[in-house]
């Protein structure tokens, strides 16, 4: 029970801290389940909104779009030359030779491009540490406790970013926002689409599932050992994660007695649910599959540390992230079918990143069943994702490994949206997925490649040849240093 | 998995391996697209050979012969640079960032030093160094920063070769202005100009007598400043916002200072007033963002505007860390990708920065009689699918081997075991 892994992630199973007189099943939340008691002896309806801060995102509609005769790399491990891709209503409809364009549709000539699956990015601190980096964009750590499972990244993100647009422009078109790693838990994560929106519910990816961000390491152990509070060490860290999920479990035992009582339809005036806690919540949800662990962790012995402490809670982590000694545990890690989101070549900043090599990405992904993806943690890192996957290969070419194009582009396509769990919907170039695509200027993996045409849900997001001429974020917009007329 | 059984690589790890012992290197690079990176050098010399003897380069041309003794490595075409510049760097002064003890790159002192000379920190045997010259880095500015209980006035870096011997004689002072050293300038940046104002009429009049409470310097630092004004080498300003550029050449031209301009984000708004004051800048061609209200107009196309406005723009990360410089030839390559012409490119991260350090007769070009500092590239030597086969730096032919290396060899053996756990 504890471990189950839901078939549908985004069916939630809604926790019932409260019931009603009236059959709370009247919430018209899609897959909410509530307790129908009629005796129930409380007054005020409470239920969980499983649904809470709802997507508003919607893309607009577009006429059909025939991509023709490019260079397709499919993320799913295939390379399509001279091959036609047609959207419409955001979807990809049709990949093949010869395509009939349909009346209305729009046809762009690629012949001589490449066209790859939307870039994702599943480590990104975009809007929750916006550009221009002043004390009052530092909204990525609750740094105020231990263990703060109950804040959500989304609530800090500010859409007017200018990192956004910079993002877009560079192919990527998902990106995963989390809170910092000062803290053992540090908070919900989530994925957006690269959108330009006055809200963040505007971005929100519908119906992804929430991530939570842990961290391992030094990062815990510092902010928090330089008060004189635990964690202060590595044994403080684990220490301070197995408090939390044991507490999560009593909440848990107490919520499934509370169930099965009032189920029970006992006549019991002193019966009361369990008091909600935002913050237990989220760890519950962890235990019960509905959200992906993203977990901080540099050091191979760390990481298997994590992947024990998982296995003593039943609950599955979902990717290590920055993982720069994942290299040293490839086999480990992928018959734990973990990913690894790692950068191509950032060591030294600290002694946990003593050991990162450039090889760490080929070496994860050789393991049978290896899973490797390319991740920013960067604004500037962003806006190459496709370098430093190219970074990777050439390291792997000079260790003696051959990586074909069609195969590194899962690193920053498919793989990156399997471990956010919508690789159902988007992060490959097939039939009926999101039409998120790319049109490069050439092969994507050179520092000479630029995104000419980036589409989301369809919808081109950016044009390279048509370059908005005010920028989208409005901190940019009228700014006379940001403006072409020179001082 | 495949495995590219590759014979270049192979003959040239053997040829590192019989030369790494040598003192002195000879040897004929047969067959190059040689790019010198030299002041006329537009387009590369194909087919062509390059002789190295005793480490100096002593012939460039076609066809050359192998004198009795030296070892040919063809390079079928590949291309040949000069080694690489590494930036603005640390390399050698920080092992591990967030690690003070291992960290010597910058004083705490609450005073203004320009005599703190970094240089006396540099670790020659740091790991850093094989790795970035595995990678093609054959050369550095050793740097030193302003950080918060220290002083704008950075203090004296040099440039350094990462062969692993000691900095020669050139120095350069380093000195940080914007709202970043607001902290070191009692809360405002019109006191960074009145500080530095200050400090150069204590220099000028050595002997001018005040109590010791109102001295910015002390002794050595009013001489060392002295030098610096009178020219002993560069002093480079950081600075990004337009109108604090033209402040600074202001103040270039007033004292008539060998002065550099660093990070520049909006250096492209200012481009023909640097130009006309002759003033090369270093900059990082991937800041496109308004990290800072002194960087709102960041852009790509910043070198591209620079350099067709007449000026000479070298590159370093803007971020000093160590690993940092092993991105300069990335960001050099996503500059031409942004307009700016290959061979300003590449000399962007070669001569250009030789030049601004004052040793270009050692780094940055390759040149009949200069010590032998060259790389053989895989492919194009400013793209990130490229890396060195061969390096040569300081005249010595270097190991491809590093610590990075060492462990990929030892987890890759583990992995095809199947235990890497």
């Amino acid at each position: 029970m504890l471990n189950q892994i839901l078939k549908h992630p985004l069916r939630l199973v809604t926790v019932v801290t409260a019931f009603t007189a009236l059959t709370a099943c009247a919430t018209t939340d899609a897959g909410t389940r509530s307790v129908n008691t009629t005796k129930a002896p409380l007054a005020s309806p409470a239920t969980i909104n499983a649904t809470a801060y709802p997507s508003t995102y919607a893309p607009p509609t577009v006429a059909p779009l025939l991509i023709r005769g490019a260079t397709i790399l499919t993320g799913t491990g295939a390379r399509l030359e001279e091959t036609d891709l047609l959207i419409r209503e955001g979807k990809i409809v049709a990949i093949g030779r010869a395509l009939e364009a349909p009346a209305e549709a729009v046809v762009i000539d690629a012949r001589g491009k490449w066209v790859t699956p939307g870039i994702i990015d599943v480590h990104s601190h975009l809007g929750v540490y916006a550009s221009p980096g002043v004390d009052a964009h530092s909204d990525g750590n609750e740094a105020t406790a231990p263990a703060t499972p109950q804040v959500w990244a989304e609530h800090s993100i500010w859409p007017q970013d200018p990192g956004f647009e910079a993002a877009l422009e560079a192919g990527v078109t998902t990106l995963h926002v989390l809170p910092g790693s000062a803290n053992l838990f540090g908070g919900r994560s989530v994925t957006v689409k690269n959108v330009p929106s006055t809200t963040y519910q505007g971005m929100k990816f519908p119906d992804a599932p929430h991530g939570l961000k842990m961290a391992c390491g030094e990062n815990p152990k510092r902010v928090y050992g330089n008060r004189r509070t635990l964690p202060s060490t590595r044994m403080g860290n684990v220490a301070g994660w197995r408090a939390q999920w044991i507490e999560a479990q009593e909440y848990m035992r107490e919520q499934q007695n509370y169930e099965r009582r009032s189920a029970a339809a006992e006549k019991n005036p002193a019966l009361r649910p369990p008091k909600r806690d935002l913050r237990l919540e989220t760890l519950a949800g962890v235990l019960r599959g509905e959200i992906n662990i993203q977990h901080h962790c540099y050091r191979a012995d760390e990481m298997a540390i994590v992947l024990d402490m998982a296995k003593e809670f039943g609950y599955k982590v979902t990717a290590f992230h920055h993982a720069t000694e994942a290299y040293k545990i490839s086999n480990l890690l992928a018959e734990n079918n973990v990913c690894a989101a790692v950068w191509a070549d950032w060591w030294g900043f600290k002694m946990e990143s003593y050991d990162a090599i450039p090889e760490n990405m080929v070496l994860v992904d050789a393991a049978p069943g290896g899973c490797a993806i390319v991740h920013s943690d960067s604004s500037e890192g962003i806006q190459r994702l496709n370098q430093e996957a190219a970074k990777g290969m050439a390291y792997a070419e000079r260790m003696g490994v051959a990586i074909a194009p069609e195969h590194a582009i899962k690193w920053l396509t498919s793989n990156a949206a399997k471990a956010l769990s919508v690789d159902s919907r988007t992060g490959s170039i097939e039939t009926g997925k999101m039409a998120d695509v790319v049109i490069w200027s050439g092969n994507p993996f050179s520092v000479y490649a630029l995104a000419e045409t980036v589409l989301i849900d369809g919808v081109t997001r950016f044009e390279r040849s048509a370059r908005h001429a005010t920028p989208q974020s409005d901190f940019l917009l009228g700014q006379p240093a940001a403006m072409e007329v020179l001082p | 998995m495949k495995f590219i059984k590759s014979i270049s690589i192979v003959m040239l790890a053997a040829v590192g391996m019989s030369f790494t012992t040598a003192a002195e290197l000879d040897l004929l690079i047969r067959n190059a697209t040689v790019h010198t990176a030299t002041a006329d050098a537009v387009t590369p010399l194909k087919n062509t050979d390059v002789l190295v003897q005793s480490g100096r380069i002593t012939a460039i041309g076609k066809n050359l012969q192998a004198p009795a003794g030296v070892r040919t490595v063809d390079a079928a075409g590949r291309a040949v640079t000069p080694g690489i510049f590494g930036g603005l760097s640390r390399v050698g002064l920080e092992e591990i960032g967030l690690e003070r003890t291992t960290g010597d790159h910058s004083h705490r002192l609450g005073q203004m030093r320009p005599e703190f000379d970094v240089t006396m920190a540099f670790n020659p045997e740091s790991m850093s160094l094989g790795i970035h010259r595995s990678n093609g880095v054959t050369f550095t500015v050793l740097t030193p920063g302003s950080v918060s209980g220290g002083s704008l006035v950075a203090g004296l870096g040099a440039p350094t070769s990462l062969d692993g011997t000691l900095p020669g004689s050139n120095r350069a002072m380093f000195i940080d202005i914007g709202g970043d050293a607001n902290d070191l300038s009692g809360g405002s940046r019109a006191a960074q100009f009145m500080l530095l104002r200050q400090a150069v009429v204590e220099a000028r009049a050595p002997n001018l007598v005040m109590v010791h409470d109102e001295r910015l310097l002390t002794p050595s630092g009013r001489q060392v400043l002295l030098d610096y004004l009178r020219g002993a080498g560069p002093i480079v300003f950081d600075v990004d916002r337009a109108v604090d550029i033209r402040r600074t050449l202001d103040l270039i031209k007033e004292e008539k200072i060998r002065g550099v301009i660093r990070g520049g984000a909006e250096a492209w708004r200012v481009a023909k007033d640097i130009a006309a004051a002759g003033v090369p800048v270093i900059i990082d061609p991937l800041d496109n963002l308004p990290d800072s209200f002194d960087a709102l107009g960041a852009r790509l196309t910043n070198a591209a505007r620079l350099r067709a406005a007449g000026v000479n723009v070298a590159f370093s990360m803007r971020s000093p860390g160590v690993y940092e410089a092993g991105k300069v030839r990335q960001a050099a390559g996503n500059a031409v990708t942004h307009g700016l012409p290959w061979h300003d490119g590449l000399a962007a991260i070669t001569r250009i920065p030789a030049e601004i350090f004052g040793v270009a007769d050692r780094f940055g070009s390759i040149a009949v009689g200069r010590p032998a500092d060259l790389v053989l590239w895989s492919g194009d030597p400013l793209d990130v699918t490229s890396l060195p086969q061969l390096v040569v730096a300081n005249g010595k032919l270097q190991s491809l081997e590093s610590r990075h290396s060492a462990l990929r060899d030892r987890y890759f053996e583990r992995l095809k075991n199947g235990t890497a756990r």
